[in-house]
C-alpha cells in the first residue's frame, strides 16, 4: 500500500485489452493518471475512450490487463461498487442526475440511499451539500429543483455529489459540450480547484483549446490503439488533432472577398425588446458571416426572429431584395430560409424517428404526387441522394437517427435543410458534441455551399471556428453588433480578448 | 427448439417482426380453440366474430391516431354515445320506427358533426393551451357524460326504423356489413397514418411537438385536425352501436375504453407515441376478438376472458422485454 507509486499515481492501467464481439475496442491499452493531476482522454468517437473509463469503473471486464491500479494498490478485479469506495468517480455526459429533486438532495443522493432504512436528515444533508460547494468556490440555492438551473449548474452539482462520496479520481465526459465559453471558464476554474486540493480529474473532451488549456498530459487513443502520452506544454490544436484523426487537418483561416455577389440578406434596425437591439446585418450570396459572443449576446434569439420563429418590434428584414418578413417557420422554409439549431438532440432532429423521415421532414411536400399521397420511391430517391451527397455514414435509411454519432447526425441535419433549396442557411453552433474528424468534414460542406453561392450565417462560440470558416466576423454584445472583424487581419487571441474582455 | 427461438425473436418490435409475432400468437390460439371446440372454425362463429369485433375496432382506430401524435383520447366511448344520441334523438323527431332513411342521413351527419366537434375542442386545447390529452380528454369524457345522463335522465332511447338492421345486422355477400365497413375504415387509417403528409406530422408530433415545428411543420393544426379525425370515428362507432342493439344510452360500451388501450399496446403502438402502424393493431383486435370468443365456446365465464385479455397483454410484454430478446438470442446462438 505504501509503495512509492501509492502517492504518485492515481490509476495505473499496463496492456488493457477489450473486445465487443470481433471489435477490438481497446488493444493492450497503456494509461497512467498521476494524483492530482489533470489529465485529458483524447479521441475521436468510437476509438476505446468510453470502454477505458468503464474498464476503470469495473462496468466492464477486460479480457487482459497487465496491471491494474488504483491509489497504489492492485486490483485484479474491478466492481463498480469496489470503484466507487475507493474514490473513482464517472460525470457522463448526461449528468445522471434527479432532475425533480433538489440540490441538496442530489448532492447527498447517495447518503440518503444507504442499505439500511433510515430517516432523512435534511438539516444536516444541506450542511454536508454546502460544504461541499463551499469546497468548489461555488455558491447555489440548495433548495431550488435541480430542473430549474442551468446546465453549467448542473455540472457542478454532478461534480459536488462526487466529491460527496470521498472521489479522489474523477472522469469527466464532455463536461463543456453544452456549456458557452464562460460557463467553460468557470467549469475550469473549478477542476483546477479540485486538482489543487489533490482530486485527480481525467477530462474527455472534443474541444482543444480547452484540452491544451486544462490538462498537463494527454493520452492520445485511436481506434482502441495508445498513440501515444504527451505534455500539453508545446503541443498544438493543429497536432494534437493530427494525433487524433491520424490524418492532417487544415486550419487555415480561409476568409475569401466576395466585392460582386450580391446581396442574399439584408436586416436593417432589426430590435426585439430584451435581446437585441438595432442590428445591421447583411449577408452576400456565397459569403459565410460570422457571429460570435457570449451566451445572451442575443445570437440565438436573432436566428430565431430572422426564422421567423418569433417576431421582430421594429426594423426590417429583405430576402433576395424582397422585404421579409416571416409569419412562421413554416413561411421562413418556403422563402429559402435554413436553420441548424444549437439543440440538435432536442430541436434539430427527432431522436426517436428514422434517418430517413428526420431528411425528408421539411420537404414533404415536394414528395406527394397528385394523389396527395407521399411517394416512397420519390423519399427513397431524396435521402439516397443527400446521404450520397454529404457522405453520412448510415446503416439503412430506416434506422433510428440516434444510432448515429454526432457528426453524422449533424449531417443529417444538413441534408434536411440543404433539401429545401434555401437561399440562406444559419448555423447555430453546428458543431456542439461532433468530433474533431467529423468537424472538418462538415466544414468542408459548408465551404463547398457557400462556393455554390449559398448565403451562410455561422453562429459560434468557438472563437477558433469562426476565425477559420468565416469571410468576415461579427462580434456580438448586450445584444447589439459591436464590430466586424477580418479573419485575415486579426489573431485568435485578439479577437478572445476582445470578447472576454 | 430453433423453431421456437425464432418464432420468439419475430416478437421484437418493428413493422415485420410485430406483424409477424401477432400472426403466430393469432395462429396458436385460433389451433388450441379448434382443438378445445368443434364449433370455433365454423361458420357462425366466425360471423359473430365478425359482428363483435368492428365496434371494438373503430374504438381502437379513434384511440390509435391520437397516441401516436403523443395523447389519448379517453372520452372515445362517451363521444360515441353522444353521437349515438344525436342520431337517435333525430330519428325520434322523424317518427322513431316509421321515420324514413331521410331521417337517418340527417341524424348520420349531425352525429358525425358532434363528433368532429367534441374531438376538434380536445385537440385545440391540447394544442394551443398546452394542457395534458389525459387531462383534457378525461374533463371531456366527464363533459359527455354528464350531458349524455342530464339529456337522457340515464334512461335509453330505442325503437329505430328496420332498415338500420342492415347497418348492424346484414351481411353482403356472406361478409357482415359492420366488418366491412370497418375494413374500409381501417385501410383509409392506415392510408391516412403512413401516407399523406399530414400522417407523417402525426409521427413527428407524437415524437417531439417543438423539433417538428422547428422543420417547419404545423403540429398545432396537426393536432386539432388529429382529434377531430378521431371524433369523428367515435361518431360512426356510435352510429353503429345504435344500429346493433336497437338502443341508446349514456355508458354503453363503457368498458370498451381500456380494452382499445389494450388492443394499440398488444399491437405494438409506443404508449409515449410517434411510433405504430394499423396494421398490427387490427391483428391485435383479431387476437383479442379469438381469446374471447374461444373462452365463451369452450364455456368460460366471460369476465374470466377479460381476466385472459389482461393476463395475455402483461404475457406480451414481457416477451417483447429486453432480457428476453437477449435470451432469445442467446440460445438461438449456432455454437450452442
Amino acid at each position: 500500500m505504501t509503495t512509492a507509486s501509492a502517492e504518485r499515481f492515481a490509476l495505473r492501467l499496463h496492456k488493457v485489452s477489450k473486445a465487443f464481439g470481433g471489435v477490438q475496442a481497446l488493444n493492450k491499452v497503456d494509461f497512467e493518471v498521476r494524483a492530482g493531476e489533470v489529465h485529458c482522454l483524447a479521441g475521436e468517437n468510437g476509438c476505446g475512450k468510453s470502454t477505458l473509463i468503464k474498464v476503470v469503473t469495473g462496468v466492464h471486464r477486460p479480457e487482459s490487463a497487465d496491471l491494474i491500479e488504483l491509489f497504489g494498490q492492485r486490483i485484479d478485479r474491478i466492481t463498480p461498487v469496489q470503484a466507487r469506495e475507493l474514490g473513482v468517480s464517472v460525470i457522463w455526459q448526461d449528468l445522471a442526475l434527479f432532475p425533480h429533486m433538489s440540490v441538496a438532495e442530489n448532492i447527498a443522493f447517495d447518503d440518503l440511499v444507504g442499505l439500511r432504512p433510515k430517516s432523512v436528515r435534511y438539516g444536516e444533508m444541506t450542511t454536508r451539500a454546502g460544504k461541499v460547494l463551499e469546497r468548489l468556490g461555488v455558491r447555489m440555492e440548495l433548495g431550488a429543483p435541480l430542473h430549474s438551473l442551468p446546465i453549467a449548474q448542473r455540472q457542478v452539482v454532478a461534480i459536488a455529489r462526487a466529491l460527496m462520496n470521498d472521489a479522489k479520481l474523477i472522469f469527466m465526459d464532455e463536461p463543456t459540450a453544452s456549456l458557452t465559453q464562460s460557463e467553460t471558464d468557470r467549469l475550469l476554474d473549478i477542476v483546477r480547484k479540485l486538482s489543487a486540493q489533490g482530486v485527480a480529474i481525467v477530462f474527455v473532451s472534443h474541444r482543444l483549446a480547452e484540452v491544451l488549456e486544462i490538462a498537463e498530459r494527454v493520452t492520445v487513443v485511436r481506434d482502441g490503439n495508445l498513440v501515444g502520452v504527451y505534455p500539453t506544454e508545446g503541443m498544438t490544436q493543429a497536432r494534437l488533432g493530427e494525433l487524433m484523426t491520424g490524418h492532417h487537418i487544415e486550419n487555415d483561416v480561409s476568409a475569401r472577398d466576395l466585392p460582386d455577389a450580391p446581396v442574399a440578406f439584408q436586416a436593417r434596425g432589426l430590435s426585439r425588446h430584451g435581446e437585441f437591439h438595432d442590428v445591421d446585418l447583411t449577408i452576400k450570396a456565397g459569403e459565410v458571416v460570422g457571429l460570435t459572443g457570449l451566451i445572451g449576446a442575443g445570437r440565438t434569439e436573432l436566428a430565431h426572429v430572422m426564422m421567423g420563429m418569433r417576431r421582430a418590434d421594429s426594423g426590417d428584414m429583405q430576402l433576395n431584395g424582397a422585404p421579409y418578413r416571416p409569419k412562421s417557420v413554416r413561411a421562413a422554409i418556403e422563402q429559402g430560409m435554413a436553420y441548424v439549431s444549437e439543440d440538435r438532440l432536442s430541436l434539430g432532429l427527432l431522436q426517436k424517428q428514422s434517418i430517413a423521415d428526420n431528411t425528408v421532414i421539411s420537404v414533404l411536400r415536394k414528395l406527394t404526387s397528385v394523389t396527395g399521397l407521399i411517394s416512397e420511391s420519390r423519399k427513397a430517391d431524396l435521402v439516397r441522394h443527400w446521404i450520397k451527397e454529404l457522405g453520412v455514414k448510415i446503416g439503412a435509411p430506416e434506422d433510428p437517427i440516434s444510432t448515429l454519432s454526432g457528426g453524422n447526425q449533424q449531417k443529417v441535419v444538413l441534408a434536411k435543410w440543404l433539401a429545401t433549396d434555401p437561399k440562406l442557411l444559419i448555423l447555430d453552433s453546428p458543431t456542439v458534441g461532433v468530433d474533431v474528424g467529423a468537424r472538418a468534414g462538415i466544414f468542408r460542406i459548408v465551404r463547398q455551399l457557400a462556393d455554390e453561392g449559398l448565403a451562410i450565417l455561422l453562429i459560434s462560440d468557438e472563437v477558433t471556428e469562426v476565425m477559420h470558416n468565416s469571410d468576415r466576423i461579427l462580434h456580438m454584445a448586450d445584444g447589439r453588433i459591436q464590430q466586424e472583424y477580418d479573419p485575415r487581419t486579426i489573431s485568435v487571441p485578439q479577437l478572445e480578448e476582445r470578447i472576454y474582455a | 427448439m430453433t423453431a421456437l427461438t425464432k418464432r420468439l425473436s419475430q416478437l421484437k418490435s418493428g413493422a415485420g417482426g410485430e406483424n409477424a409475432g401477432l400472426l403466430v400468437m393469432l395462429a396458436v390460439l385460433v389451433l388450441v380453440f379448434s382443438i378445445a371446440s368443434p364449433r370455433f372454425l365454423t361458420g357462425a362463429n366466425l360471423g359473430s366474430m365478425g359482428f363483435q369485433m368492428p365496434l371494438l375496432g373503430l374504438l381502437t382506430l379513434a384511440m390509435l391516431a391520437p397516441i401516436l401524435s403523443g395523447g389519448l383520447n379517453l372520452a372515445i366511448v362517451y363521444t360515441a354515445n353522444i353521437c349515438g344520441l344525436t342520431l337517435a334523438w333525430t330519428i325520434m323527431q322523424f317518427g322513431g320506427a316509421e321515420a324514413g332513411i331521410g331521417a337517418f342521413i340527417l341524424g348520420g351527419v349531425l352525429a358525425m358533426i358532434v363528433g368532429a366537434i367534441a374531438g376538434a375542442v380536445m385537440g385545440a386545447v391540447v394544442a394551443y393551451v398546452g394542457a395534458h390529452p389525459i387531462l383534457v380528454s378525461l374533463a371531456m369524457m366527464i363533459f359527455l357524460r354528464g350531458l349524455g345522463e342530464f339529456l337522457t335522465r340515464g334512461g335509453d332511447i330505442s325503437g329505430f326504423p328496420d332498415y338500420m338492421r342492415v347497418l348492424g345486422h346484414g351481411e353482403l355477400a356472406g361478409i357482415p356489413v359492420p366488418l366491412i365497413l370497418f375494413g374500409l375504415i381501417a385501410f383509409g387509417w392506415h392510408v391516412l397514418l403512413r401516407r399523406t403528409p399530414h400522417g407523417f406530422s402525426v409521427y413527428m408530433t407524437g415524437s417531439n411537438m417543438k423539433a417538428t415545428e422547428y422543420a417547419g411543420l404545423n403540429a398545432k393544426r396537426t393536432l386539432v385536425l388529429i382529434y377531430t379525425l378521431s371524433g369523428l370515428l367515435c361518431a360512426i362507432a356510435g352510429i353503429l352501436m345504435a344500429a346493433r342493439f336497437n338502443s341508446v344510452r349514456v355508458g354503453h360500451g363503457e368498458a370498451m375504453l381500456l380494452i382499445t388501450v389494450l388492443a394499440c399496446f398488444l399491437g405494438g403502438i409506443d404508449p409515449f407515441g410517434g411510433h405504430g402502424r394499423v396494421a398490427p393493431v387490427i391483428l391485435a383486435l383479431i387476437i383479442l376478438q379469438v381469446l374471447s370468443s374461444g373462452l365463451n365456446l369452450i364455456g368460460a365465464n366471460q369476465h374470466l376472458a377479460t381476466a385472459v385479455w389482461g393476463l395475455f397483454l402483461i404475457a406480451v410484454m414481457v416477451l417483447r422485454s429486453d432480457q428476453i430478446r437477449q435470451m432469445v438470442n442467446f440460445f438461438s446462438r449456432k455454437d450452442i
